[in-house]
Parts: C-alpha cells; structure tokens; sequence
C-alpha cells in the first residue's frame, strides 16, 4: 500500500528540535506553511520526537479513557518506523488543531487514524534511512531500519535513530511513502501491554482527579436537585463558617463552594442554606412508562423504513406476536467522578481534565467566559472511563465559570451523587415488536420505538432480508437530560431486536442460529431495499461462535443464549451459558466472535470486547435508575446496583474473524448482543422471556 | 482544628483535620497520596481501599480520628520498585482499561492473599466487592491466580 500525494505542505510536518533530533507530525491547518518556511524549531505539537539520546517520544493524539487508544494509536506510528518498543515513551498529546478531531466517542479513533499514524511512522522511519546512507554514502535501498537503527544490508554498519535524528529531520520528503503490508507487521495484531501499566498499579497520579497545582482550591458544587428545578436564593453564611472554607460563588444555577480541601468544601455545600424552585414539570419514571405505551398504541407519523406491506402481511397470518421490551435509563457511571481543573485569569484560562470532547470543551469556555479560544489551553489526562458521559463538555465549562467567578485555580470535585443526578443518561424506552408468521415462515416484522427524548432506531438487521418490515420511532419529550450511553440505541435496540428474533424461532421451531443464517442468506441473494450491513460479515461470525462454543450440543444443566449484532462497523456474535443453582441462574461462560477488521493490540482488543461483555451482563442484570419528581431516585452504587466478582462469568472467550482489512469499531460494539443473549439463554433455563431490563426485577441470580 | 500522628506507609505523619474527616481525603488532599481514589464515599466500590494494620478498610467511611495507632498502607507504600508479586501479576495479564479502580482492586488482592495465599474462584468473588466499570472482572481473577500461583513471595 502505497500514499499517493503525500504533499509536505498539507501533510507533514518534519522539523528539527533545538538542541538536536527530529519531529514528525502532520500539519493539517494551510496556514502552518510560513512556520514551516521558516523551519519552526521546536514545536510539542507532533506525532514523534527523537532526541539525539535516543528518546524515542510518541503522542497519542485522542485521550485515552480506557478504550486502549494510549498504546494502540501508537502502535500504529511504531509499527512502521521499526522502533525499538520498550523504548518509547509516550504522552497524550494536549489540545491542537494540529491533531485533527481529538473526540473520542464512537468507536472512532483508530478506525480513523489507521493510515495517518503509520504514515507518520513510515515518514520518519524513510528519513531516518535517508540520514544514514547519506551518512555512509550508501542509496537508501540497500539500507533497513530494524529495532531502533538503520543497518546498511552489505556491511552491516548500523546507527541508532537517535544518532541520526538530526540529520534526518533536514532530508527532503519524498512524495511517495509506501506503507507496510500487513503480512510484514510486526507489533500491529501482537499483544501489547498497556503503556500505563506500571504507573497505574503503582497509583502514579495520572487522573484529572489527581490534579493539584500551587494555590488552588478544592470546590463541591450544589445544583439543583431535580431536571426542573432552578435556584431561587441561598445564605451562605454557615458556609462560611466551615473551617477550610474560603469562597462561595454563584454560577448560573448552581453555588460553588471553595475550600482547602475536598471534605471542607463537600461540608460547606450541606451547610447552605438553598430555595430552590420549580422551572418546568417534575417528571417521574411512571409517567415516563405510561406515555411510552400511549405512544406505541398508534402508528408513526412517518416510519423510519417501509418495505413491502406490512399491514396486508399482518392481516393474512395465521400467527401474530405482538410483545413489549422495556430499558431504564441508566447512568454512565464512570469511575471516575466527573472533575475538572480551571485556572482563568487576565482573559486567559488553563484547562486540564477529562473530557472525550477537546475541541467542543474550548470552543463553548470560549463562548461562555468570552474569551478568545487561542487564549485558553487543555491538558488531558488518562481518564477513570467515559462511556459517553464527557461527550458534553460540561464539567469543564462550570470549572472554567467557576474559576473566573472566583478569581483563583479551582479543582472542581463532582460527588458520585452529584454525577448521577447531573448525567446526560441513556434514556428509558420502550418497543413494541410484532410479526406475522403464516404456514411456519416469518411473513413480516414491524418495530416500534418510543424513548425519552430522540431516540432513532438504526436501519439494520433483519432490515434486507425481510419483504415486509416497518421501523418506527416516537419521541417523548423530557426535561430529563440524554445523551449517548456506550453504543447508543444499539444497546437498547440489539435487545429488543434479538430477544424477539429467539421468540419468532421459538414460535417457527427454529434453530436461532439457524434462522439468522437463512435470514442473511436471504439478505444476500434477495436484499430487500437498502442493506445497511455486509451478510458475509454478519455469517462469519455466527459461524465461528456457533463452532468456538459447540452450538447446538448439549450438556447437563447448561442452557445456552445466542445473540448478534452490527454496530460501528462491526460484527459480533455472542454465546452465553448459564446453569441453576437452586433455582438461580449463574452465568457460568460466554463465548464472542468478532469481525473489525484487522485487530491493532490483540490484548487490548480482547479487553475491550471482555469489558463490554461484564458491562453489558451487568447492566441487563441489575442496573437501572428511576426518577421521583424529577430527582434521581438511586443516586449511588449500592442502590444503583452493579455488577461484581460473584456475578462475572468465569471466561469470556473471545474470538476474532482473521482480516487485513482496515480495522472498524471495536470500544462499543461487543456490548449490544451480550443482554439479549443473556435474556435468550434464561429462557431456555426457565421459559420465561425476560421483556424488562434490569433482569434481577424478576429473577434472582446465584 | 485536632492534630493527628500516625503511620503512613512506615512513615510518620502529622496531619490537622477534623475528627470527622474521612482518611481518604487525608490521604489525597494534605498527604498527596491521591493513587488511593476517590468513587462513591459511601463504601460500596472499593476504589478507596487501604490496609489498616494489614487489612483491607474502604478509606472514604474512615474517618481520621479513627486512625490511632493502627499502620496506615496505600498504594504507593506497596512495593519500593513497584513489583509486588499483585502488581506484576496485574501487569503480565494487562488487566487495567482506565485503570481508575485498579489501585483499590490489588489493595484487596493482596489483603484476600494474604489471609488466603491459593484462594479458590468462589473465594475470590465472595472476597473482592469492588466495582469496575470497565468491566476487567475476568482479568482481575485471573491476576489473582497468578499471583497466588507464585506463592511465598507475598
């Protein structure tokens, strides 16, 4: 593979470092062209950066929040620079524009910065080679690079990239790099570790939570305590009156209290003295129900997707199903509680914290505090998880508010109760499913959708293999904040979807893998309107897990549960086991099969679709968060139940599809299918269908 | 404000705070040991565990007047060079994702070890109550087997 333009002035950006090595980053902004003319020296803003020591530093350019991109993204650079591993160190690179989008959601990074990154390796590592047959007055082709150094292939003499940093970073680009074939990689598709590993189980301070800087203070903020509320007025003179306590500011709705300390600050804020009123309806999770099922009762004005005639379909069966499936809301819950540091003075403002949305964070503190955004910096930290939560820049904004209003450096402290009142949540939602089954074939299948606030569901499978299919979505209106919830609608769809997809095979006396496999035959030969989705994909993985987990044998006390789905490109099929214990369901293992194209860091691959997998048992089990009059009801872990040790299976066995295609999603997608697969083998353990999300309302696990 | 003497890590420190003051805050906002972390305050994650004269205590319900005499041990005192045999059993099966709970979860580890050096499945999620959202559960138990699997070097 090769990159056909590659113009140094669109592109790339190879610069020397004052005092000796070489840089190589890829300028994307038409205006960095002067710079370069002028052979900037020294800029922290790029991908690599030689030291004539031989350090070796790379930036990760999207921030990491556990989704592994710190190791993998780097990866990438390494693989085609032929760099020794152990001898990089690297760093998350803070806000630039140099870096393109820095959002991290989606499933994104990787996805888009594949070929990017490697060229940035393959750039320096064709400099690096130029420098040394310069050097030895060699041609470069019979030059290599190999752990760290250039070999000439004759005589074996050999200089580390160290040495030839600086030379290389004055050798022209060529405009025509070519990049590996993936049979050559040889750190993409290995296990790497995470390069934070050795820091995090020493507990280095590596979270935005950890930020401490000379004169700051420590603030807790009270917001309003129900969607619906606004503040009134407040006495702050008990508050004051805490020891530690040094400030107390108003921002827009809410009261910051400032203090030397976390505990002082958490109780100056009880003592406050707040009236809060009424701004609009304080909703209840009941009213949410109801309305959900109101809206069902009729049809959409507009479905999403029409094929064939459902209606006429409906009215000739000789079979109808027609069943509801309902989801919580639920919080993102990171582990991390929200935080943010602010330091804003002069008209400037120094920013540091978690946040998946860099650019959006400085553009709305821009705004807000009506400050030029080239005035305001952002650092990011690893952070403790994001799920979604910090795709709203919110708690950075506040801080930076809050900062200004006080006039000091602020670290901003979020409770674990503030975060799961003040969440942007995964909304509640209810489906209606119905199909029409005559003479022991599924005649046609129509999916009706109603959630908090704007809820879409995706055009996906069994959409194109079916001749008649309706998709519709209703939307209540809510003064209850939404947001995406790791796999947005995904994770609510692919439960629904294949819950009643294992129904429709009970009522066909089909084998559920079996009926998926004739379903995307169909889709492949005969695709009914527009396929959203590649079957073959779709069918390797059914395949490869009905084969790693033995479907279709059984065995004493195992019931088994099958699920698929297609999310951010991706493909995975899922197979859980459970058996009774006393009547009590222990999910015992669970087997994954997945297509996302070529896998980057095989350990961290496996991590993530093992995390999506506990992550999505447990919330099917246990997790939900209901609202009383616009307050959230479960405001902590405890009664905002969680999934432990007792209920993890004992091995989730992951399994991926071998492709050299350019990798596809892989953060989000392993969670959608394990819920439905779960509620799917529970019915083969009890022959009941679990239709409501949390499960442990109706069963009690072992 | 009461002054406070106690052990840290096999150090001694002195620390002004209310009696009420929970040592989690201790720890992290006058003693700058923030590896032990801050995630819900009411003793339900784990990601605040400490060892108090060896056994695990969720640092965010204990309060510093509480402290006493006791031996205070976090994360940073676990090991000098960082490779206790739970640290390196976390690394060699590259547990962590965001890595936020982890500190809190070999805290455990190695107080369930301790007590139980070759601690079965069962023992295992009967013992270790903390919370990751991540979902590494299958890795953490698999880490504890490992280190178990390396005996008398606890």
């Amino acid at each position: 593979m090769s990159i056909p333009s590659v113009s140094r002035r669109n592109f790339l950006r190879v610069s020397m470092i004052a005092g000796g090595g070489m840089l190589v980053g890829f300028s994307t902004l038409g205006n960095d062209e002067k710079q370069e003319l002028d052979g900037t020296p020294f800029s922290p803003n790029a991908y690599i950066k030689i030291s004539p020591d031989g350090t070796i530093t790379m930036m990760s350019p999207n921030p990491e929040i556990g989704q592994g991109v710190k190791t993998s993204l780097v990866m990438l650079i390494a693989e085609e620079m032929n760099v020794d591993w152990q001898k990089i160190r690297v760093e998350t690179a803070p806000l630039d524009a140099k870096y393109g989008s820095q959002t991290t959601g989606g499933s994104g990074a990787i996805r888009s910065r594949y070929t990017k990154l490697r060229q940035a390796g393959a750039t320096a590592r064709v400099l690096l080679i130029a420098a040394a047959a310069d050097t030895w007055g060699v041609a470069s082709a019979d030059c290599y690079a190999e752990n760290g150094s250039v070999i000439h292939r004759t005589s074996g003499k050999k200089l580390s990239f160290g040495e030839l940093a600086t030379k290389a970073a004055s050798m022209p680009v060529p405009a025509n790099i070519p990049l590996k074939d993936p049979k050559e990689f040889k750190i993409i598709g290995t296990r790497i570790k995470d390069v934070d590993a050795q820091a995090i189980v020493t507990g280095k301070p590596l979270f935005g939570i950890d930020t401490r800087r000379e004169g700051m203070l420590f603030a807790v903020v009270a917001r309003p305590p129900a969607h619906g509320k606004k503040l009134q007025s407040f006495d702050d003179s008990a508050t004051l009156k805490v020891s530690g306590v040094k400030k107390v500011v108003q921002v827009k709705s809410s009261v910051a209290v400032l203090a030397t300390s976390t505990w002082a600050a958490i109780k100056g804020r009880a003592a406050l003295k707040i009236n809060w009123e009424d701004a609009s309806k304080l909703e209840s999770t009941a009213d949410h129900e109801k309305a959900f099922k109101e809206l069902l009762s009729k049809p959409a004005a507009t479905p999403n997707r029409n094929d064939g005639d459902v209606d006429a379909a409906m009215s000739s069966a000789t079979k109808l199903l027609d069943v509801y499936y309902e989801v919580p809301v639920l919080s993102h819950a990171q582990m991390e509680p929200l935080n943010f540091y602010a330091d804003v003075r002069d008209g400037k403002a120094e920013l540091y914290g978690p946040t998946q949305v860099p650019q959006n964070l400085v553009a709305t503190v821009a705004r807000e505090l009506n400050i030029p955004a080239a005035n305001i910096s952002l650092g990011l930290p690893r952070q403790g998880g994001g799920f979604g939560r910090k795709l709203r820049p919110d708690n950075g904004v506040e801080a930076a508010l809050i900062s200004q209003a006080a006039q000091c450096p602020v670290q901003v402290q979020w409770t674990r109760e503030d975060d799961m009142q003040n969440d942007f949540y995964r909304a509640s939602g209810m489906f209606r499913f119905k199909a029409a089954i005559k003479d022991g074939n599924l005649e046609a299948w129509q999916q009706s959708f109603a959630c908090l606030s704007n809820g879409r569901s995706p055009d996906t499978y069994p959409a194109g293999a079916l001749k008649n299919l309706r998709i519709e979505s209703h939307s209540l209106p809510t003064n209850i904040p939404t947001g995406p919830w790791r796999a947005p609608t995904h994770n609510v769809q692919a439960f629904a979807n294949e819950c009643f997809m294992d129904e429709v095979a009970t009522e066909l006396k089909k084998d559920p893998v079996a009926l998926r496999l004739e379903l995307l035959k169909k889709a492949k030969e005969q695709p009914v309107g527009r396929l959203a989705y590649e079957p073959d994909k779709f069918i390797s993985v059914i395949e490869l897990v009905a084969k790693i987990s033995n479907w279709g044998k059984s065995s004493p006390n195992t019931y088994r549960g099958f699920s698929t789905w297609f999310s951010f490109n991706s493909y995975v099929a899922q197979v859980v086991e459970l058996k009774m214990e006393k009547g009590k369901p222990k999910i015992t293992k669970v087997y994954c099969a997945v297509h996302c194209g070529k896998v980057v860091n095989l350990s961290g691959a496996e991590n993530q679709v093992q995390g999506a997998v506990v992550d999505g048992l447990g919330h099917a089990m246990y997790t939900k968060l209901t609202f009383k009059d616009g307050a959230a009801v479960q405001t902590n872990f405890g009664p905002y139940n969680f999934v432990k040790m007792r209920s993890t299976p004992l091995d989730v066995e992951v399994a991926f599809v071998p492709s050299e295609e350019n990798p596809t999603g892989l953060g989000e997608p392993g969670l959608p299918p394990i819920a439905p697969a779960l509620a799917n083998a529970l019915f083969a353990a009890t022959g009941k269908r679990f239709r409501k999300m949390p499960f442990a309302d109706d069963i009690q696990f072992a | 404000m009461p002054k406070y003497n106690f052990t840290v890590n096999n150090k001694q420190v002195s620390v002004e705070a209310d009696a009420d003051t929970p040592l989690l805050w201790v720890l992290r906002d006058q003693l700058n040991l923030v590896g032990t972390k801050y995630g819900c305050g009411v003793a339900q994650c784990g990601a605040c565990t400490i060892h108090y004269n060896g056994s695990p205590v969720r640092s965010c319900q204990f309060p510093v007047s509480a402290v006493g005499t006791g031996k205070v041990g976090t994360i940073e005192g676990l090991s000098e060079k960082g490779d206790h045999p739970v640290q390196q059993a976390w690394i060699e099966m590259d547990v962590a994702q965001c890595g936020y709970c982890q500190s809190g979860q070999i805290m455990a580890a190695v107080a369930l070890l301790k007590k139980n050096p070759k601690p079965t499945d069962e023992e295992i999620d009967s013992t270790i109550t903390n919370i990751c959202r991540c979902g590494t559960n299958v890795r953490i138990r698999k880490a504890i087997h490992l280190a178990a699997s390396k005996g008398g070097k606890l």
